[in-house]
């Protein structure tokens, strides 16, 4: 007997279960970011001078690090587009180009991280240097997990595709969601630590 | 996953098991023998409070200091005591063990959604129980800053307390993956025929309880992180400016706030109140369904209680924080949900003492322990109303008065509901019965020492006797007149530790006796008493899926041919 609805959905719900349970996973994530930006906004209005993002951080890089998100969000459903559309190739593609942009992403981040370092900024500096360390280092471990998760699809756990295509498809689209969570999170985090 | 039973080791079939029942008694044990060793530590801890200075028998020499317990040990017991008591005890047991058992037999599926994830949630849990554990052997002990680890204290605290956060970081991922598993299992896997509706009410708890879990605990984990940076990277997010410790002022940049760790952890510590006490209601009501052999009253309204109690849950937390200075707004806002939360409760609690108007009540173990938590649960549950108001909350804060009302709500409530539960259960998960006369001797006495343990704490706490005292309030003239509850208290709780033995000796003579239990020895109506074997089957729970065409308490039904019809029969 197998557990049912792995693959297929169950009708009266219209979801399977890992599609399900990563949605779950997402809203708890979700109070997890909730819960630290409302630190942020806790301790921004307790304090008489607080400042601003541009005044230690770089506009410019993050912009960057930016676009490199949205854009590996976008290669990412078309990697899953692909495979609906049975062309595992392509699929190979685009989870590449999204590996890259996302690695991109990381090696932006180490230059501006150390650049800090390197002025003698830390997160013992002050409370805005503490919390941005403190949720962009989380984001990154995000960011860093969906690495580790879109790689392994990407080479060894490609071979699922050959046995179990329709799982493996629902596999690539659960990531996909992740992913435009981590995206998601950078989104708000962009502006609030950078611009505001 | 299969049903055919291929040669499995020990070590896959008993420890790496992904069977849902095995690890919900793996959980069930390990969260039993932590129950203990919290327990242990409060009775140590007690000797204090009932004998100061003088030296504890039998492990004072563990203790150093000529046997007498000394008073940051005291502290670190007491921060670990309520630790262990809530997040290695009886959520997991409630949630974990129970949850896990039972959710997926009660609604017909074959495991539950994601075993390998419920393999990994119970391995996250015993990791952090082991760190847990170590932080009593780090330099300066365990923690040592209360349960709630309130900075700026927790932050410039010994080692202890990074332990303690680690630990807290395994535990709560833990119960992400336990609360996602529980949420899509339910969701998913209910069989054919088992609508919303037709769920007994124990899934209806569980299903709540994961909704709680799943939101409720990730702000902590976001404190949590926020106070390691503290502790680690030397931020100060809990830090204000310019604080003072032992004489001299601390480096740190400041610019911080305490409050905000208060809010983020009763953010999440209110909630964790209904998870400690919904799995409770769901077990009460099928065991008084059960014994009164007549439907639950009012099974929608309890539906539709438990899931406002839940949603209410999330807007109260500030209700643990009125002596913070708060303005009288936010105060009357948080009053007035504090008692808004209290009608679900009150409707929950009388659909059970309803229910049991007209029953034949059949008085067997479960049952006197269900019926037990009733008035129990009621005593916490009243005693709280002058801790919702501001007023009268400023009197009583952080006295013996609070510790007595949420021991009523958790320890003679929710811990007599798992009770309860395992002498109900018992049956269906070892195919043995439990010693009736064991069992019930159990409850008279525990029964009778809960209250004894926790009754005088009201006395003490109106006379105003802080609760984190190490000599139990001696130096406080106006405690002079209930210092003498400190012995009998004492005494209590440790005749309470004595009243286990029976339960212990139950359990073991009970599995390893031949009595062999029937399938449906309680004549329930529940699918995982009347379509699988006790116990039931390996992998898969049932020789064939039932499907449910009825409610899950049809007891006495008129011009049936028994008292009770069970939900997978047709017709």
């Amino acid at each position: 007997m197998d557990i049912p609805y792995t693959v297929k959905n169950r009708p009266d719900t219209g979801l399977y279960n890992g599609k399900l349970g990563v949605w779950l996973f997402l809203a708890s994530e979700v109070m997890l970011f909730g819960g630290l930006f409302s630190a942020y906004i806790f301790l921004r209005t307790g304090v008489d001078n607080w400042p601003m993002g541009a005044e230690y951080l770089s506009v410019p890089l993050a912009t960057l690090n930016t676009m490199f998100l949205i854009t590996s969000s976008v290669t990412m459903v078309m990697s899953w587009a692909s495979l609906k559309l049975n062309d595992f190739k392509k699929f190979k593609m685009y989870a590449g180009i999204t590996l890259l942009l996302a690695l991109g992403f990381l090696v932006v981040k180490y230059f501006e991280y150390t650049s800090k370092f390197h002025h003698g900024y830390f997160p013992s500096t002050n409370n805005f240097l503490g919390i941005y360390f403190t949720m962009t280092g989380l984001h990154v471990l995000h960011v860093i997990g969906g690495i580790v998760v879109i790689f392994f699809y990407w080479m060894p756990g490609a071979k699922m595709w050959e046995t179990d295509p329709g799982r493996f498809t629902n596999r690539i689209e659960i990531v996909g969601l992740y992913w435009h969570f981590v995206d998601l999170v950078w989104i708000f985090l962009f502006p609030v630590l950078y611009l505001l | 996953m299969s049903t055919d039973h291929h040669k499995e080791s020990f070590w896959t079939k008993y420890i790496f098991s992904t069977d849902h029942k095995i690890i919900g008694i793996q959980y069930g044990i390990t969260s039993l023998v932590w129950l203990l060793f919290g327990f242990t530590l409060m009775m140590i801890m007690r000797y204090q409070l009932a004998y100061p200075e003088s030296p504890v028998p039998f492990i004072g020499s563990l203790l150093g200091d000529g046997g007498i317990l000394p008073s940051e040990m005291y502290n670190s017991l007491g921060a670990m005591h309520g630790t262990i008591m809530i997040f290695l005890g009886v959520v997991p047991l409630a949630f974990g063990a129970f949850g896990n058992y039972f959710v997926p037999l009660q609604i017909g599926a074959i495991d539950m959604a994601f075993p390998k994830l419920n393999a990994a949630s119970y391995w996250m849990y015993f990791m952090g129980s082991v760190v847990m554990a170590i932080g009593f052997f780090v330099p300066g002990g365990a923690a040592n800053s209360g349960w709630t680890s309130y900075p700026p204290l927790a932050d410039v605290a010994t080692m202890g307390q990074t332990v303690w956060l680690w630990g807290m970081v395994l535990l709560i991922t833990s119960s992400l993956l336990g609360s996602v598993n529980i949420l899509v299992t339910v969701i998913q896997l209910r069989t054919e025929g088992m609508t919303w509706m037709k769920l007994p009410i124990f899934v209806w708890t569980q299903f709540i309880t994961a909704f709680l879990l799943l939101l409720a605990f990730p702000p902590l984990e976001a404190a949590g992180v926020l106070q390691l940076m503290d502790r680690l990277a030397g931020t100060s997010f809990f830090m204000p400016s310019g604080l003072v410790v032992s004489g001299e002022v601390l480096t740190n940049a400041g610019g911080g706030s305490p409050l905000l760790w208060q809010h983020l952890f009763w953010f999440l510590a209110h909630p964790e109140v209904y998870v400690l006490i919904l799995p409770a209601f769901g077990i009460i009501t099928e065991i008084i369904a059960n014994n009164t052999r007549k439907p639950i009253w009012g099974y929608k309204a309890l539906v539709y209680a438990m899931i406002f109690l839940g949603f209410m849950s999330f807007i109260v937390w500030a209700h643990h924080m009125y002596i913070t200075g708060m303005g009288t707004t936010i105060g009357a806002f948080f009053q007035t949900t504090t008692m808004i939360i209290s009608i679900p409760s009150v409707v929950i609690l009388t659909a059970l003492l309803l229910s049991l108007w007209g029953g034949s009540i059949r008085f067997n173990t479960p049952m006197l322990f269900a019926l037990g938590f009733i008035p129990m649960f009621g005593i916490g549950g009243l005693t709280g109303l002058p801790l919702g108001l501001a007023a009268s909350d400023i009197h009583l804060h952080d006295t013996y008065y609070v510790i007595g009302h949420f021991h009523y709500v958790v320890a003679p409530g929710t811990i007599f509901a798992l009770f309860a539960g395992i002498y109900y259960w018992f049956p269906k998960m070892t195919g043995k019965k439990t010693n009736e006369t064991l069992g019930k001797l159990h409850f008279f006495f525990s029964f009778i020492f809960m209250n004894g343990v926790f009754m005088p704490m009201f006395v003490q706490g109106l006379a105003g006797v802080s609760r984190r005292l190490w000599d139990g309030g001696e130096i406080y003239a106006h405690a002079a007149d209930v210092l003498y509850l400190n012995e009998v208290m004492s005494v209590s709780a440790w005749l309470l530790g004595l009243a286990q033995i029976f339960f212990i000796v139950n359990m073991i003579v009970s599995l390893r006796g031949k009595k062999t239990a029937e399938v449906n020895p309680w004549d329930a109506t529940t699918i995982e008493w009347t379509d699988t074997t006790s116990p039931p089957l390996g992998h898969g729970n049932f020789e064939t899926v039932p499907s449910v065409y009825r409610g899950p308490y049809e007891y006495s039904v008129p011009g049936a041919d028994k008292d009770f019809t069970p939900q997978s029969e047709k017709g």
